[in-house]
């Protein structure tokens, strides 16, 4: 049965769904919210979670000692080896159990990391954990760009964004690379349960958690992120731009199980991306720029032949599981 | 809170004590704070959903209010209400 | 009478990996590298063979090795790895993570050199490079001692009052697979000595969650430093009575040092690792011919055991000291060491260092005998650095 919000509500309107109050994440970020509803919907389903998080600003904000905003068991190693780290714990468990010293438990292992800890640095310790078929749930909370040290380009940074390693100058229009389609990394380990989630909708993200933590191997859930500091939107406006970001194509949400596609949101009319690209003040630079209009064109074919290229995939591999 | 010598803290740089940082109180961060229009309230939670402070107090999936003591004033809960229920207002309003 | 267990022809490898059987970690993590290979290979074949139930995870890089330990071992499993070389210079980040995050780990290190140029034989290098991790650290001298400190350095590390990871040392291809008869201990034997683990915080305990790795300013950094340095200090006072239950338990005897013919030596060399086997051989030679010399072999590097070096050291007439890693820049690191140690004697020594053996390079007996004589003839200087079986 799906997870519906008013069950979430009335079971966590007193409980603690393991994240808590007093964390120093900016006001209106997208990453405890994503860690919020993750652990809520891991608890609703009676699992216990134990969490591992990558260097950034999810780790930083909420465990600033002698404070810890977590109230469950949780593991910060270092910034590029959050799946190798709950690889050992996952495997931990299995030993401990085997061997009858610790009670079985329904653990939930759950490694959250941004783009910083995904994309780039973290990647090889990623693959690694998903080749080896470790069962765990790693959540990408992307807000494109290194932010927790002030933003700085990474693998995930869209091009023509500002950010201070890739800035938008006379010369040169900010990033000048293709965002890397990491969800089409992973797939590509096969083996793997992979999705796009948004905050705008919370039913789609509910039920991919459910599978992600359902699945028997390793589940990866992407989710944009949006940051209220460097993407330059105000506090409040973080599930209008995930709300934008599906809308326009951007962040198109689909999920990829063993060689299966399947779009879960097929929206009955699109906007155009400039719309995506005018709210947030990361594009001003850009948009301002004499050849935006180039720019802008080639970013719209862009996002259009990637959901063309989404629908056929859909219709390829339907009921075709390569396992 | 008082800092504490190196004999007094667990070793490996551990913290024992979960949830610690309610503690910490980042309603101080506010300069706009939320204000609910009970007349307009429809109790559909997304507030309580989206918080990223976990700020929204509810009961049983009734909107009660906010932790004053943990809302930071970010607006998500007054942009995401469906029925305008909520409006933020300059926190100097309500300095004593 | 003293109990003597069977002896099988090992190679180190292979004594490594039967000692890490018998202890049986609930979770192994490793990358192969040349020359630690045949310690993974060895285990893995246990592990196929169902001769061992532990969890094995096959890492795509040894960062991937330690980082999956330092989990395993904050859920509150025993867990290991091993390696050489770039691989521990490849997890150099996370070893130090694992020392702070004071994780009773423990990993044999086959010492290969650093590279580059890339070198796959023996030198001290790559440990050395971690002498300031916050590792306990031993160098063994032969196949029975690497597989007698595997098993010892779980006990330590695990000790309540320490809670540190081990690194045993032991020389690469030389020790590693050269054979060698290894007295084996029975099972129930070494079971019994190295016990249950008694994990401190295990994360898998949800009744008392704890976060590990959190960020520290500058207002806590240096109390949980302060903890670690600590700690060092207990292992001094530790590793005795450990050592003492490994004698009763074992029949063999393990100390900070090993002092071989030093009662009346005048002349003594100090080094680390195989080495330490041609330099007795050299010892007996020499003593043959009257010479007053003798052997301090040091089993235990980190702590580094300071006060033991200065008692026996103190009033001796030259001190050889041999290093197998170079400390670009500065006198190398056990020469340093030594000479500090000496600061304060009321009648210092005579000081000569010599690197050698860099890159796998053979040292000869003649070529220890030639450092000797240079300490009987008096010809001892103690800011030249000299060099042992290089071509100039």
């Amino acid at each position: 049965m799906p997870v519906n919000l008013m069950q979430l509500a009335k079971e966590f309107d007193k409980k603690d769904p393991g994240i808590t109050q007093g964390h120093r994440l900016c006001p209106g970020c997208g990453a405890p919210i994503i860690a919020k509803f993750v652990l809520m919907v891991a608890k609703h389903l009676g699992y216990e979670p134990v969490v591992g998080l990558a260097t950034g600003c999810l780790e930083v904000s909420t465990t600033i000692y002698p404070y810890t905003a977590w109230s469950i068991p949780y593991i910060h190693n270092a910034f590029e080896n959050v799946a190798a780290t709950i690889s050992g714990v996952e495997t931990a468990y299995k030993a401990l159990k085997k061997r009858g010293r610790i009670p079985d438990k329904k653990y939930a292992f759950i490694a959250f990391a941004g783009d910083g800890g995904t994309y780039d640095i973290g990647i090889q310790s990623l693959s690694g954990a998903i080749e080896r078929g470790h069962k765990f749930v790693y959540v990408l909370y992307d807000n494109e760009g290194y932010m927790n040290t002030g933003n700085q380009r990474s693998g995930s940074t869209p091009p023509g964004a500002y950010t201070t390693t890739a800035p938008v100058g006379k010369l040169l229009p900010g990033k000048a690379q293709l965002k890397k389609n990491i969800v089409e990394i992973v797939a590509g380990h096969e083996n793997v349960y992979a999705a796009t989630l948004s905050l705008s909708e919370p039913m789609d993200f509910f039920n991919k958690v459910e599978k992600a933590l359902k699945f028997d191997g390793p589940a990866f859930l992407a989710v944009l992120s949006p940051c209220v500091r460097f993407w330059r939107i105000s506090d409040d406006k973080a599930v209008e731009i995930s709300k934008l970001a599906v809308e326009t194509k951007y962040w198109p949400l689909y999920e990829y199980e063993r060689g299966v596609y399947r779009v879960t949101r097929k929206p009955r009319s699109f906007k155009p991306i400039e719309e995506f690209l005018k709210a947030q003040g990361r594009f001003r630079a850009l948009l301002a720029r004499p050849d935006a209009k180039d720019i802008v064109d080639e970013l719209q074919k862009y996002v259009d032949a990637r959901w063309e290229r989404l629908l056929v995939l859909e219709e390829a591999t339907k009921d075709k599981p390569i396992r | 809170m008082a800092l504490k010598g190196w004999k007094d803290i667990p070793i490996g740089g551990v913290i024992d004590e979960p949830g610690k940082a309610r503690e910490y109180k980042t309603g101080t961060w506010r300069v706009l704070r939320p204000v609910l229009h009970e007349d307009k309230c429809i109790h559909c939670m997304f507030c309580w959903l989206y918080c990223p402070d976990l700020a929204i107090v509810q009961e049983q999936g009734k909107m009660k209010g906010f932790d004053f003591d943990y809302c930071k004033g970010c607006g998500l809960c007054a942009n995401v209400c469906p029925a305008k229920a909520i409006e933020m207002k300059p926190e100097t309003e309500f300095l004593k | 009478m003293e109990k003597v267990y069977e002896k099988k022809a090992l190679t180190g490898a292979e004594a490594v990996a039967y000692a890490m059987k018998q202890i049986n970690p609930d979770v192994v993590a490793a990358y192969p590298i040349t020359p630690q290979t045949p310690i993974v290979e060895y285990f893995a074949k246990f592990v196929a063979d169902g001769e061992v139930d532990t969890e094995m995870i096959p890492v795509e890089s040894e960062h991937s090795a330690m980082s999956a330990v330092v989990g395993a071992a904050a859920a509150g499993a025993r867990a290991m790895t091993a390696t050489s070389a770039n691989g521990l210079a490849l997890m150099h980040e996370i070893v130090y993570i694992a020392a702070s995050t004071r994780l009773p780990i423990v990993m044999p290190v086959v010492n290969r050199a650093l590279s580059a140029p890339i070198n796959i034989h023996c030198d001290h290098s790559d440990a050395m490079a971690e002498r300031d991790s916050g590792w306990i650290q031993f160098y063994v001298e032969n196949n029975q001692e690497a597989y007698d400190l595997t098993i010892l350095a779980v006990k330590l590390a695990e000790h309540e009052d320490v809670r540190l990871p081990v690194m045993v040392n032991l020389d690469g291809f030389i020790i590693s697979h050269g054979v060698e008869p290894v007295e084996l201990y029975p099972d129930d034997l070494v079971k019994g000595f190295v016990g249950e683990p008694k994990p401190l915080y295990p994360l898998l305990d949800t009744e008392h969650p704890v976060t590990y790795g959190p960020l520290d300013l500058y207002d806590y950094y240096f109390e949980h430093k302060r903890q670690q340095i600590e700690a060092m200090d207990n292992v001094k006072k530790i590793f005795p009575k450990v050592a003492e239950e490994f004698e009763r338990t074992f029949g063999k005897k393990y100390d900070f040092v090993e002092q071989y013919k030093l009662d009346d030596a005048d002349y003594v060399m100090v080094a680390l690792g195989s080495t330490n086997s041609t330099i007795k051989y050299v010892v007996d030679w020499l003593r043959e011919e009257g010479f007053k010399v003798g052997l301090l072999k040091v089993w235990m590097f980190r702590p580094f055991p300071k006060e033991q070096i200065q008692s026996i050291l103190v009033g001796r007439k030259g001190v050889i000291v041999l290093d197998r890693s170079a400390s670009f820049g500065a006198e190398p690191p056990l020469y340093e060491a030594i000479k500090s140690a000496l600061y304060e004697a009321a009648v210092r020594p005579a000081l000569g260092s010599y690197i050698y053996g860099l890159g796998g390079r053979d040292i000869k007996a003649e070529e220890i005998r030639k450092a000797f004589e240079d300490a009987i003839n008096g010809n001892l200087i103690v800011d030249e650095q000299r060099f042992l079986g290089l071509r100039e």
